[in-house]
């Protein structure tokens, strides 16, 4: 089996469950116990912490885990608009993961003012159209680091300086980012410029069931769950240590993993031209060049994306239409949509998503098995 | 004194979290190296949605629900976030003259923090229900609460068992007082869980919150149980996940894992239970015996309408609970003077507070909690160290207080 799904999950590192291990056994503790055993778990948690922190190039106190990318994604919106530091207008764009935009939405239902900025045929969100809608009112803007869906890399670093100007608190989803640090930018926060970043420990080779929010210290926010006050009062419950620990095992390998991340982009450049010479009429959605590495989706007008899909399962190569969330549901992609792609043709998206170690013979596998699949057809 | 090297410690702390059974950390690891997205429509993807569905079916059979009662969250503390926001906004939105909220004095911190967030954020009026001296609700005073106006009542959460107390509460009293005005009731049943037969649906519980890590199961997962004809508001959203009420990838290993862990639980229930209630006999027995003026709190009797088995909390008059928690730690033995959360805050327990004791005994209060892999050497290992820890710990309050 070809596995090309990983923006929907990724296998479990294998040294990823071995820093786990002994926070599954001996080390039990809960962290906030007095007594040895607890102890070692909060040096576990807060050793995992300061090493996410390196990774972000951030303070340890600035990182709060999570049980994941859309929790992370739901204490940023959520929270930073209701510590209402501006007023209640909230800008996110238009393709953002579902997380951000039904946060965003919640936050209509309680008298919030939404913008939703459009993007243009690549995906991309422009600054300028950003800079026009921002207001004096203006509490918070969501932009996502990378599409899920058509792997388009937004222009955060630019997008946070017209933030700045107004002095705007924007937070980044870099939910499918982050398996990539060494894709300029990273996840480095202060490239990025933003206030607050999320991201997801199932997506870069960590467990499922955790995450964490990055917040700049200073941002005000409102804690998403409330109880006894763990993580400094941002985020209540007996923290995952062995979470926390794979988490940050998965980021730590991330940034020294090999082969580059412009490695792996030639390697998806190649696939995306074997799939555009041998598929008639399949074209590539989202950005060309500013785009993940491990990311190419496609539309293929007259085709049924669904029947693609099992037909290429049954040949041994796993894909996706687009997001997992989404997966069996007749709507087409809000995405596709909102990069003005006709509904019927966004219905035929088929999206390849792979890491670094997917070799040039898996893709060229994968696109000659979508070749023949679509000549049957 | 010097620190003990006789040996592996003795774990009494079982009620911050409890090891892991065997059988469920190996569900744990064996889901973990297998890659799959349960909303994916690939084989995978539909494994994974297998696995947590399975898992679905032996949570609610063991809790006494349906399966699609069962929605699972990342712990106890989200459960209770999303049953008590979530129904009150629910409530609230469909009728906004309904803005009170009833919980009892006694609630852990994972509830009243969400509770005094609706008062302090959304508006909400809140009530307490006082509790007696054994740390039992009130039920007639809660009557008074709700017949005051029953149509301004949101919610009303009472937990089933007390996590400090271990004391049971009248749960079925407080649902058949509530239901005869149609207000939803929850319950946070994260400590009983373990350790009493639950039935959620014989319970007439609307919301009923539970953990994995207090059983022998994983941190980071957990569940409430809400019935099909109520809606809570979600507290997370997104992609859609768990009938909508809490968006996010479902963590496939940790909820295989967590239903592994009920399921030992519930297979052994009534033997384990029997077997720590004698520990805890022997337990409290012998700290009454070494220390004659140690008083043991909540209510003595056995039994699932009054007291978990695995707690014992006591009273060392004189001592700094801390002191003892910390003396003992060196020794290698590990209990807690509270709730983990906490711990080391030297705030007298709100629990004790609520049942009538003074700042004096709250402070010098211990909570000692067994479980699965308790043995009588972690308990004799306690009643060995304890004269003198206690001895110490008087001295050094009687210094102090020169």
């Amino acid at each position: 089996m070809i596995y090309l799904d990983e923006a929907a999950t990724t296998p479990l590192r294998r040294d990823v469950l071995a820093a786990m291990g002994p926070y599954l056994g001996p080390t039990f503790g809960n962290p906030s116990s007095h007594h040895e055993v607890g102890e070692a778990a909060r040096r576990g948690l807060e050793q995992a912490r300061a090493d996410a922190a390196t990774v972000l190039g951030a303070r340890p106190a600035e990182v709060t885990f999570t049980s994941g990318g859309t929790e992370g994604a739901n204490a940023a919106v959520k929270g930073i608009a209701l510590a209402e530091p501006r007023g209640r207008h909230v800008v996110v764009s238009a393709v953002e993961h579902p997380a951000v935009l039904e946060s965003a939405r919640w936050l209509g239902r309680l008298g919030y003012e939404v913008t939703e900025l459009g993007v243009d045929e690549r995906g991309l969100v422009r600054p300028d159209d950003l800079a026009a809608v921002l207001r004096d009112d203006t509490t918070l803007v969501s932009i996502q680091h990378a599409s899920n869906e058509v792997g388009t890399v937004q222009p955060v670093a630019e997008l946070a300086a017209v933030a700045a100007e107004r002095s705007v608190p924007i937070h980044t989803d870099a939910v499918q980012s982050a398996a990539w640090p060494d894709h300029d930018p990273g996840v480095d926060v202060s490239r990025l410029g933003v206030q607050a970043l999320s991201l997801s420990a199932h997506k870069i080779g960590g467990p499922k069931g955790v995450g964490l929010l990055w917040v700049r210290r200073g941002t005000r926010l409102e804690p998403l769950v409330h109880g006894g006050g763990q993580q400094d009062g941002r985020r209540s419950g007996t923290e995952d240590v062995a979470g926390a620990v794979g988490l940050a095992a998965a980021l730590r390998l991330a940034s020294a993993a090999t082969p580059a991340a412009a490695e792996v982009a030639d390697r998806r450049d190649r696939f995306v031209q074997a799939v555009i010479t041998g598929v008639p009429g399949a074209a590539l959605t989202g950005h060309p060049t500013s785009r993940l590495p491990g990311h190419a989706s496609f539309v293929l007008p007259g085709r049924s994306g669904e029947s693609v899909l099992l037909d290429l399962e049954r040949r041994g190569v796993v894909c996706s239409s687009g997001s997992a969330c989404h997966a069996g549901s007749d709507e087409p992609s809000h995405v596709l949509v909102a990069m003005g792609v006709a509904p019927e043709v966004a219905q035929t998206a088929v999206r390849f998503t792979f890491g670094r170690s997917t070799t040039d013979e898996q893709l060229a596998e994968a696109a000659e098995a979508l070749a023949d699949v679509c000549r049957a057809r | 004194m010097t620190s003990s090297d006789s040996g592996p410690t003795a774990y009494l702390d079982h009620a911050a979290t409890t090891p892991m059974h065997p059988e469920a950390a190996q569900v744990l690891a064996e889901q973990l190296a297998r890659t799959g997205n349960a909303s994916s429509l690939h084989a995978s993807g539909r494994a994974a949605r297998r696995v947590v569905e399975e898992s679905r079916e032996v949570i609610a059979e063991c809790l006494g629900g349906r399966p699609s009662e069962v929605v699972f969250t990342s712990g106890g503390t989200e459960a209770n976030n999303l049953a008590i926001k979530g129904l009150y906004w629910a409530r609230h939105d469909e009728d906004a003259t309904r803005d009170r909220v009833l919980f009892s004095s006694i609630e852990h911190h994972a509830l009243l923090d969400p509770v005094t967030w609706l008062a302090a954020h959304e508006g909400a009026r809140i009530d307490t229900t006082p509790v007696d001296r054994q740390g039992r609700v009130v039920v007639e005073r809660l009557r008074e609460q709700v017949e005051s106006d029953p149509a301004s009542v949101a919610v009303v959460t009472t937990m089933w068992a007390n996590n400090e107390m271990g004391t049971v509460q009248p749960v079925a009293d407080v649902v058949a007082l509530a239901r005869a005005h149609d207000v939803p009731v929850h319950s946070d049943a994260v400590q009983a869980a373990g350790y009493l037969p639950l039935d959620f649906a014989a319970s007439g519980l609307d919301a009923m919150t539970v953990t994995a890590h207090k059983l022998g199961g994983p941190v980071g997962v957990g569940a409430l149980l809400v019935r099909r004809e109520v809606a809570p508001v979600p507290l997370v959203h997104g992609g859609g996940q768990e009938r909508d009420l809490r968006s996010g990838t479902v963590g496939v290993a940790l909820i295989a894992s967590f239903a592994r862990a009920l399921e030992v639980t519930k297979q052994h229930q009534a033997a384990t239970s029997a077997r720590i209630e004698a520990l805890r006999t022997r337990l409290v027995e012998g700290i009454v015996r070494v220390v004659p003026d140690a008083v043991v709190n909540g209510d003595p009797e056995p039994g699932p309408d009054h007291r978990l088995p695995n707690i014992a909390h006591v009273t060392f008059p004189g001592c700094e609970g801390d002191a003892m928690l910390m003396l003992l730690d060196a020794q290698g033995v590990e209990v807690s003077t509270g709730s983990a959360c906490q711990a080391g805050v030297p705030q007298p327990s709100h629990v004790l507070l609520a049942m009538g004791y003074d700042d004096d005994a709250a402070r010098g209060s211990l909570r000692l909690s067994l479980g699965h892999t308790s043995t009588e050497a972690d308990v004799d290992r306690l009643l060995a160290v304890l004269p003198r820890v206690h001895e110490r710990a008087l001295r050094a309050s009687l210094v102090r207080s020169r």
